[in-house]
């Protein structure tokens, strides 16, 4: 279970988040939904541990299991199941995409052994399973990757670490449909396989067409204001945030 | 890149003569003749080198550069024999260096010759099965000293001739007492397959501090020769004047490789030049990791029509370290191309400088050149300085020149964060990439072991 309690957080000095509220069972799938400037991407930074936001700890609270998740690193919060697809990845020349999964997946499980001609198999199905082929293997990661193709990557590298939670922010759009379908089916799958949580950060509703969402969170102004469902993204399609 | 065999890794030279003497500290005429006269030299060497101290001693030191005011010329043997050097003991060896020796993964039988204790490494058997197989081919590769004697013709015709003792204060000073170093000669249209390594590793007369390399490829021919280890070399002497002439005939390929890593004592003042001929083709890949001061630029000077050179120069600069390091490229003949890049790294107070020379001859026409240097500034401590100097007196040329100076960024490490990496594991790899496109360049296990050496410069440790 990963809960978040009345998250508090900014940036610079200035408060962000003013009282997040989530609750995510293994499996789900959340989606927040946010106009511009509600505070979508502080949400993602602060849960990772980004060290340019600040969490008023003693108001706020995010659990995994049993871990109290603003006492850890960002690399231990990984360790704890988390993962967060970014909505900028950045180019990390020099060092092979799959060179960096297989250390990031030595970190996460160092008790596992794979041996390198396997995990580069996996790889290579994570790839191919979000229309990726072999080359982007062996190229510096997203260096030189389309918008799309990071978000892509991003997904991939999901497949491939198995975390417990996920947050993708913005993972829809750059996509075009057919990208997205991949990626929407991509999300489905491994909430259902592999029983990841899921916490869907966008703008746009256009990816909830391609996959069924167990709640929808309406972000307004740094607070989680409204909890529904479809009919709720339905109702924004119609009238705008404004409505809620 | 090829793929790495053990058992090539142990190729090198056997030492066979029993040395005799060694000369007392400090340089004057008498010591040029002693050094001359232990190696039994023809007259016409002696003469060089006597010629060469009278330069030494009336050349200004360089005024640029690295802090040089430090060096006491008087304090320092010029002419010690191999077995003399191993008179210290493995308990003498500081810790330090011991502990790298087990982290980098050094072989044991290699540890006690790198430190200069113990003794020689046991590559006869290896070197003979080498040197038919060359010899097979017509291919030269000796002692630089054994050459003189066997091959005075083409010494006394070659030697000298790149790189003139009157070059600079330091070439002065190796030409009048160098001693060591190899001499190759790959005749016409010949290929040598495998990279011939004049391993410091292995053969202590190599391990000068005066070495004197000549490598004369001949028309057509191929060679990569490969020098020096990623293991510190442990030594008292504080002065390391190597000079390296290269000949590289019409359509001839020679690729020099040096990895250097002296320990953090040493002056390390190294001139490096190549000649290159119609069609031909230089390349240098130069890594410096170790010594207190570097200052080396390996050059290529593009004398016939097409001919291409390249430079590739890695710096690591830590506490108290300053590598000014670089390239140049001189274009003398039309339609020749050239391209330097340089990696440099600075980390806890280190120093790293580029200086480069880029110059193209009236008359050089629709000649070519990118130059690049790119500096990764580990820390607020440490520095990095670029000095690109540009001498273009022909019009119809391409020159591309870019520069770049960067820190690890924040964003960059929390992406690793955020995949469970630690931040140190994150900054090894980082570092790591930002030198990879040099170190592709390296024979496998000389790439291996530089990996593995950054991130023991980075975390003090190996994981």
């Amino acid at each position: 279970m990963l809960i978040v309690k009345n998250l508090v957080a900014g940036i610079e000095g200035k408060e962000i988040l003013h009282g997040v509220d989530l609750a995510i069972k293994p499996g789900e799938i959340h989606v927040v939904m946010g106009p511009n400037g509600s505070g979508k991407t502080s949400l993602v930074m602060s849960l990772m541990g980004h060290p340019g936001y600040k969490v008023k700890i003693q108001n706020s609270k995010f659990k995994i299991g049993a871990n109290d998740m603003f006492t850890l690193l960002p690399e231990e919060r990984a360790r704890a199941g988390l993962f967060v697809s970014f909505q900028n990845p950045v180019e990390i020349t020099g060092v092979s995409f799959l060179a960096f999964l297989r250390t990031a997946s030595k970190s996460l499980r160092p008790d596992e052994k794979i041996p390198l001609s396997t995990f580069k198999e996996k790889v290579l199905d994570a790839l191919g399973i979000v229309g990726l082929d072999e080359s982007f293997m062996h190229r510096s990661v997203n260096e030189g990757f389309s918008g799309g193709e990071r978000k892509r990557a991003e997904v991939a590298q999901m497949l491939l670490l198995r975390p417990k939670f996920a947050i993708l922010d913005e993972i829809d759009s750059g996509l075009d449909v057919d990208s997205l379908k991949l990626v929407a089916g991509a999300i489905e799958h491994v909430a259902e396989e592999q029983k990841t949580g899921i916490l869907l950060i966008t703008h746009y509703q256009r990816i909830l067409h391609f996959l069924k969402p167990n709640k929808v969170h309406m972000l307004i102004d740094g607070k989680t204001k409204k909890t529904g469902g479809m009919k709720l993204v339905r109702l924004i399609e119609k009238e705008g945030y404004a409505a809620v | 890149m090829q793929q790495f065999d053990p058992s090539e890794y142990k190729f090198g030279f056997f030492d066979s003569i029993k040395p005799v003497y060694s000369t007392p500290k400090g340089i004057n005429e008498k010591i040029v003749r002693v050094i001359s006269g232990i190696k039994q030299e023809p007259e016409w060497m002696l003469q060089k080198r006597l010629l060469a101290l009278k330069l030494f001693f009336s050349k200004q030191m360089p005024s640029w550069g690295g802090d040089l005011s430090r060096i006491n010329f008087d304090d320092i043997y010029y002419y010690v024999r191999p077995t003399d050097k191993k008179g210290r003991s493995w308990d003498e060896v500081p810790a330090e260096i011991k502990t790298t020796f087990d982290k980098i993964g050094i072989p044991e039988a290699e540890r006690k010759f790198l430190a200069g204790v113990g003794a020689q490494y046991d590559s006869e058997v290896i070197y003979h099965s080498i040197s038919k197989m060359l010899a097979k081919k017509g291919v030269i590769f000796v002692d630089t000293d054994t050459a003189v004697k066997k091959y005075p013709e083409l010494l006394q015709r070659n030697f000298g001739t790149v790189i003139p003792a009157a070059d600079n204060k330091f070439a002065a000073l190796n030409t009048a007492v160098w001693s060591g170093g190899s001499f190759v000669y790959v005749p016409k249209g010949v290929r040598v397959d495998l990279p011939l390594q004049a391993y410091f590793r292995i053969n202590a007369r190599n391990m000068g501090q005066f070495e004197r390399t000549l490598i004369i490829a001949d028309e057509g021919s191929y060679v990569h020769y490969v020098e020096g280890c990623t293991a510190p070399i442990f030594t008292t002497d504080s002065l390391h004047a190597a000079v390296v002439e290269i000949i590289v005939k019409k359509g001839a390929r020679v690729r020099y490789t040096t990895i250097q890593n002296w320990s953090k004592n040493v002056y390390n003042l190294v001139t490096k030049r190549m000649f290159v001929e119609e069609e031909g083709i230089g390349e240098w890949i130069d890594g410096n990791l170790g010594s207190q001061l570097t200052m080396k630029y390996p050059s290529v000077y593009l004398k016939g029509r097409k001919a291409k050179g390249e430079v590739l120069s890695l710096a690591f600069a830590g506490s108290g370290q300053h590598q000014d390091a670089g390239g140049k490229a001189i274009h003398m003949a039309q339609e020749t191309s050239s391209a330097i890049t340089s990696k440099s790294i600075s980390k806890d107070g280190g120093r790293t400088s580029y200086r480069g020379l880029l110059k193209i001859h009236k008359g050089a026409k629709n000649s070519k050149s990118t130059v690049r240097c790119d500096a990764l500034i580990l820390d607020e401590r440490s520095r990095s300085d670029t000095y690109p100097t540009m001498l273009i007196d022909e019009e119809r040329v391409t020159i591309g020149h870019e520069a770049s100076v960067s820190k690890i960024g924040e964003e960059q490490l929390f992406y690793f964060q955020s995949r469970g990496i630690p931040q140190t594991q994150a900054e090894v790899m980082i570092v790591n990439g930002f030198v990879e496109p040099i170190v592709k360049e390296l024979p496998m296990e000389y790439a291996v072991e530089l990996n593995r050496l950054i991130q023991l410069e980075m975390t003090g440790s190996v994981g």
